[in-house]
């Protein structure tokens, strides 16, 4: 039995969308068939980091154009989910995004974005696509055996 | 965004009133925290009860009233962190520069 689901949603770029694309990937999480780890926290996961994806494209590859769109792409199977969101702007050096917020950066007021999606999310690229830029994300949902959750 | 404020003499509560606190409406928290640090109040509870989502930017906002009141030699506690903001503090480790309580009467007894 095929147990994967793909969704495929555009929205305007603005962030009035990110409630309602945060509860469509939680609500995904929710149904999946196969999964034996800590479903709540896996949606709760996924609702951030399409979040951050999203507020990142809105604000800085898109340079928060209202008149631009945003597509996302979401594939989730018994072995892995995977969320592309492809922006239409100029796009960022994903090199060059500040990296963990600690010690002296504790307190920046932004630049955490990036950071939470790659402490929850397997790997993490980010290339031209469609004549515009994509940010791949993958994250393995099979669990090491006797673990329940991460 | 719906909050509601509650002056309790020598600090203010601030009742965070929405189920997401993210980019989409945070911006309205940091105008009310600037408003209340502008008349004079330095020593603030931020009540989380009701919110069930945070995101980096919601984070941000609480970071920039954390600094506004430190600036002015006050206060900003934290109270009812729910399950996935307590793991967003957690993950950027910023539950080790706030105070943070489990209800708003822990907090001010604090």
């Amino acid at each position: 039995m095929k147990n994967s689901v793909a969704l495929e949603i555009t929205i305007p770029n603005q962030t009035r969308y990110l409630s309602l694309i945060g509860k469509i990937g939680e609500n995904m999480a929710q149904g999946l068939a196969n999964y034996n780890g800590d479903r709540e926290r896996l949606a709760s996961q996924i609702n951030t980091v399409l979040t951050e994806a999203l507020v990142n494209a809105i604000r800085h590859a898109n340079s928060a154009d209202p008149s631009k769109e945003i597509l996302v792409r979401i594939n989730m199977s018994d072995k892995e989910l995977a969320i592309r969101v492809f922006d239409s702007g100029k796009g960022f050096d994903l090199n060059n995004v500040p990296g963990p917020c600690f010690n002296q950066d504790i307190l920046d007021e932004k630049g955490r974005g990036l950071f939470i999606i790659r402490s929850l999310m397997d790997s993490v690229v980010y290339k031209k696509a469609n004549g515009g830029n994509v940010l791949e994300m993958k994250k393995s949902l099979r669990l090491p055996r006797g673990k329940h959750g991460s | 965004m719906k909050f509601k404020t509650e002056d309790n003499g020598n600090v203010v509560v601030v009742f965070v009133k929405e189920e997401r606190l993210d980019a989409h409406n945070s911006g309205e928290l940091k105008t009310e925290l600037n408003r209340l640090f502008e008349s004079g109040s330095i020593n603030l509870i931020i009540d989380l009860k009701d919110v069930l989502f945070i995101d980096s930017s919601g984070l941000g906002v609480l970071v920039s009233g954390y600094k506004n009141a430190s600036t002015k030699m006050g206060s900003i506690k934290l109270s009812g962190l729910q399950a996935q903001v307590k793991s967003m503090f957690e993950l950027t480790r910023l539950h080790r520069v706030f105070d943070i309580f489990s209800t708003v009467d822990s907090a001010l007894e604090s």
